[in-house]
């Protein structure tokens, strides 16, 4: 069986043919000319907008529509460098703001829905958004053409100024001449070569997510509404339980608090703010009907995973006779993998604003499934998409959980103002509502087994994963799925770049219920972890530089060859003398379309360790914003350290143990490494760096602890005692 | 119950409940929405303001524990070390969600305050109870060096 028939590549295909399909009702991404009623989140008039993207007003501001969630990525600069570079705007004069949600006008152009994730925000929109700057710019010169009377090709722009000779205006001195040109065609437009860039590449780009040094920058949980209630929701502890009966006398009691009632998953306290609603929880007394819910602990799950790795899967991948290589060779090497779950804990606990009247709802709060809680939103109140309008705030922090396949607590927040019909009501979870809540990075065991010859060079590779599927029963099953096989589950081990010449891979797909989704970076989370941990250990064992070996299972794969000697070289690998208990490791992946490299660097004393210095590559296509780029990949290995060295979230009979960030312990300053991020440079279409940089962390620490101590850890999170 | 409170330099009146934190006072009862609310069991510091010029968990603090009190909000950062590390933050890119950001700039503020030429450890000490799950602790940490070293200087030429 060959793994192509649902590669990676496939199903990027099938959603780019997906969305040609959404394209060919009438709108492609650029809506020239097309005067609609924007935005009811800027006061733009309409009428000066010049496409779904660009608007310019007298006032010479550049005003540009980003169609994706800002949650601190700085997808607001770098779309608005691509608009800003085409259209020659002085970067001054841009400012970003959301756009509103409209799948026709705004929608992924990988995925064909309005979304913001799988780090495609710059892939995505590179050229749809240069392309709409290249227009804009063509109505301003058309409209200074006609001014002057002279040819537009004799018109020069620079830094937001339109010239010729010795005339000049503003684009705001355009700007309504401008809106009233007619639509340049697709065709007409001249996009700059890369030579030419000005803003793309540079770092003269400050970021345009602005306000978040002052405390002006406003999030869902800033927001402010007359009349405004403020809803808590008391939970079932346990995954599935629900509401049996519940006593409210004593809440209902609290001055503040307006009203209790049940909804489907919970009670629900409304009152006149947070504090109010909070206490008046504390106060219910609520009997839950567990007979459907979730009662295992975490050890006992992973318990059964490692059982499960003992046995044939579900087979994803196959090529050769791997259990007759494994079973006839006399040299074989196996390591087992466990993973736990893992919360997002990003700063901003869920919440959503919501004011619902009948069959229209609004919302306001940091959307990331535009389409996708659009559709449930309208579905849930039977009413048309045109009826739910959304207003897209900053997101304090998403790494994956905000776009929640189920809608969750969007559909919450609606469930609640449904009951108060014409009256806002903004949602608020708790951290420990938050924590508690589920949808977590699913827990994981692999066993990876291979084969080997007599210099130590692998003949044979077994794979076995066991653990749940994040896509099973979600709209992207369909995409996603091919024959029960969940591809976000084996990404990484599956397609493999190093080369095995016979290899397996198979999958154990449980049923937990505990809900779960994708986490920063998806199935690279724990993939590349047992991949990078397991390949260094083969390298190891025989003896060999753990470079040299991974050179030598890459000789077809130009790109991490390349990735993988720059990083080499910008460490001083074998050349750098470490202090004495240090030891360095390194790990390369490739996600997202993007190959990352890293070198730790970990001092190791008696039963604790420090991560020191962290040497990244990547290779991420054309470098849009290098500032922004290496602000993600210092994140990303921020994110993935705290899993390597903290993040464990655990359940002992069906209740989550953790509930705070005291017991749910995370990366804090004290235990940041000094991160190095150079940018291969390269002039391949961008890619992602959103997640990337996660994967290669963890793998590369426990490299480094194992070339200090010779012990080879297997467990996440890394534990030495 | 009625309290007079201190914030940003201006008298304010609240009618709350005594135990509310003072967080939620001033986010939810006087619109300094600038102060976040992360974790309410002071472990994350999104909710920090300065109290007597100390960084100080607004979370757990009740309001009638902060009457007689100089309260300093984000919003009302006048000092020239707010002012160097509010500038820094910009120039170094440093916010990405920027959720805790408030927090960090309140904790950076109060530490450079007391202490001109922080080194390495000293910031950590100071900063490490503020989380940032977007992991920007490398630029926090560069950001509260260049604006020691600007006030540093500007105090060298006066």
């Amino acid at each position: 069986m060959n793994m192509n028939r649902f590669s990676k590549k496939s199903a990027v295909d099938a959603s780019k043919r997906t969305f040609l399909k959404v394209a060919a009702g009438g709108t492609a991404g650029l809506v020239l000319g097309v005067s609609f009623n924007a935005t009811a989140q800027s006061a733009v008039d309409s009428a000066l907008q010049y496409n779904a993207f660009v608007s310019v007003s007298p006032d010479n501001k550049v005003r540009i529509f980003i169609k994706h969630l800002e949650m601190g990525q700085g997808v607001f600069t770098g779309l608005a460098t691509c608009i800003a570079e085409e259209m020659d705007a002085d970067w001054a004069q841009v400012v970003c703001e959301h756009a509103p949600v409209d799948t026709a006008k705004y929608a992924n152009l990988l995925m064909g829905q309005q979304a913001t994730g799988g780090s495609t925000a710059i892939a995505n929109s590179f050229m749809q958004m240069r392309n709409a700057g290249a227009a804009a710019k063509a109505m301003i010169v058309a409209a200074a053409a006609q001014r002057w009377n002279v040819p537009a090709g004799e018109i020069k722009v620079t830094d937001g100024m339109v010239t010729h000779g010795t005339r000049s205006a503003s684009f705001g001195e355009l700007a309504v001449d401008a809106a009233a040109q007619s639509t340049p065609t697709p065709e007409s437009l001249t996009l700059k070569s890369p030579a030419d860039f000005k803003l793309i590449g540079s770092d003269n780009t400050l970021r345009k997510d602005i306000g978040k040094h002052n405390g002006t920058a406003i999030y869902t949980q800033d927001v402010k509404l007359p009349g405004m209630l403020t809803a808590v929701v008391s939970h079932s502890p346990l995954f599935g339980g629900k509401v049996k009966s519940y006593d409210a006398t004593k809440t209902l009691a609290r001055k503040g608090v307006v009203n209790v009632f049940e909804i489907d998953n919970g009670v629900v306290v409304l009152a006149n703010d947070y504090w109010t609603a909070n206490m008046g929880r504390q106060d219910l007394v609520v009997e839950w009907d567990n007979s459907n819910a979730e009662t295992r602990s975490t050890s006992d799950i992973l318990g059964e995973y490692r059982g499960l790795v003992e046995t044939t899967g579900a087979i994803a991948e196959s090529e050769g006779d791997v259990d007759g290589v494994l079973s006839n060779s006399s040299d074989t090497h196996e390591l087992v993998f466990e993973f736990p779950y893992l919360a997002h804990a990003q700063m901003e606990p869920m919440n959503c604003v919501a004011k619902v009247d009948g069959k229209s709802a609004e919302l306001w709060y940091g959307c990331q499934s535009a389409t996708g809680d659009q559709m449930a939103i309208a579905e849930h109140l039977g009413s048309q998409l045109a009826d739910i309008k959304i207003h897209t705030l900053f997101a304090g922090g998403g790494f994956g959980r905000r776009a929640n396949p189920a809608s969750d607590y969007v559909l919450e927040a609606v469930r609640i103002a449904q009951k108060v019909p014409g009256t806002a009501v903004k949602l608020v979870w708790s951290r420990e509502d938050d924590m508690e809540a589920g949808y977590y990075r699913p827990a994981y065991v692999h066993k990876l087994s291979a084969a080997l010859d007599s210099d130590g060079m692998p003949e044979a590779l077994q794979v076995r994963v066991a653990g749940q599927s994040i896509m099973e029963g979600t709209p992207m099953a369909a995409m996603m799925m091919v024959d029960g096989i969940d591809m976000t589950s084996i990404e990484g081990l599956a397609e493999m770049s190093y080369e095995f010449p016979e290899r397996q891979v198979e999958l154990h797909t449980t049923k937990v219920g505990v809900p779960v989704q994708w986490w920063r970076s998806v199935g690279n989370t724990h993939t590349a972890f047992s991949k990078e941990v397991f390949i260094d250990a083969l390298a190891r064992k025989a003896g060999r530089d753990p470079i040299e070996y991974r050179l030598e299972l890459l000789k077809n794969n130009p790109r991490e060859t390349a990735v993988l000697k720059l990083v080499a070289e910008k460490a001083g690998w074998g050349t750098k003398v470490l202090p004495e208990g240090w030891g360095r490791g390194v790990a390369v992946h490739t996600s997202f379309g993007s190959t990352v490299a890293e070198i730790a660097d970990v001092s190791v004393d008696g039963d604790t360790f420090k991560v020191e210095h962290v040497t990244v590559v990547v290779d991420c296509g054309i470098a849009v914003n290098p500032n922004v780029i290496k602000a993600q990949i210092e994140s990303g290995i921020a994110y993935g350290l705290s899993a390597a060295l903290d993040d464990e979230l655990t359940l002992t009979n069906g209740i989550v143990d953790q509930t705070n960030f005291h017991n749910y312990r995370v990366l804090r300053m004290n235990a940041m490494p000094e991160v190095e991020v150079h940018i291969l440079p390269s002039n391949n279409a961008p890619s992602g760096v959103g997640e990337p940089g996660t994967p290669p962390i963890a793998p590369a620490v426990a490299n480094a602890i194992a070339a200090a101590t010779g012990r080879i850890l297997t467990r996440l999170p890394l534990r030495l005692g | 119950m009625a309290y007079t409170l201190n914030i940003n330099g201006q008298t304010h009146e609240v009618d709350v409940d005594g135990d509310m934190p003072l967080l939620w006072v001033v986010r939810d009862h006087l619109n300094f929405t600038g102060s976040k609310f992360g974790c309410g069991v002071a472990q994350c510091g999104a909710c920090t303001m300065q109290i007597d010029g100390a960084a100080t968990r607004t979370c757990v603090l009740t309001v009638a524990n902060a009457v007689g009190k100089s309260i300093t909000t984000i919003e009302g950062l006048k000092s020239p070390e707010a002012k160097a590390l509010q500038a820094a933050w910009v120039e170094l890119q440093v916010p990405q969600c920027g959720y805790c950001q408030s927090g960090q700039i309140m904790s950076a503020t109060a530490l450079l305050e007391k202490n001109a030429s922080p080194s390495d450890s000293d910031i950590e000490s100071a900063m490490s109870g503020n989380i940032c799950r977007c992991g920007t602790y490398s630029r926090i940490k560069a950001g509260i060096h260049m604006a020691a070293g600007r006030i540093k200087n500007v105090g060298e030429i006066a």
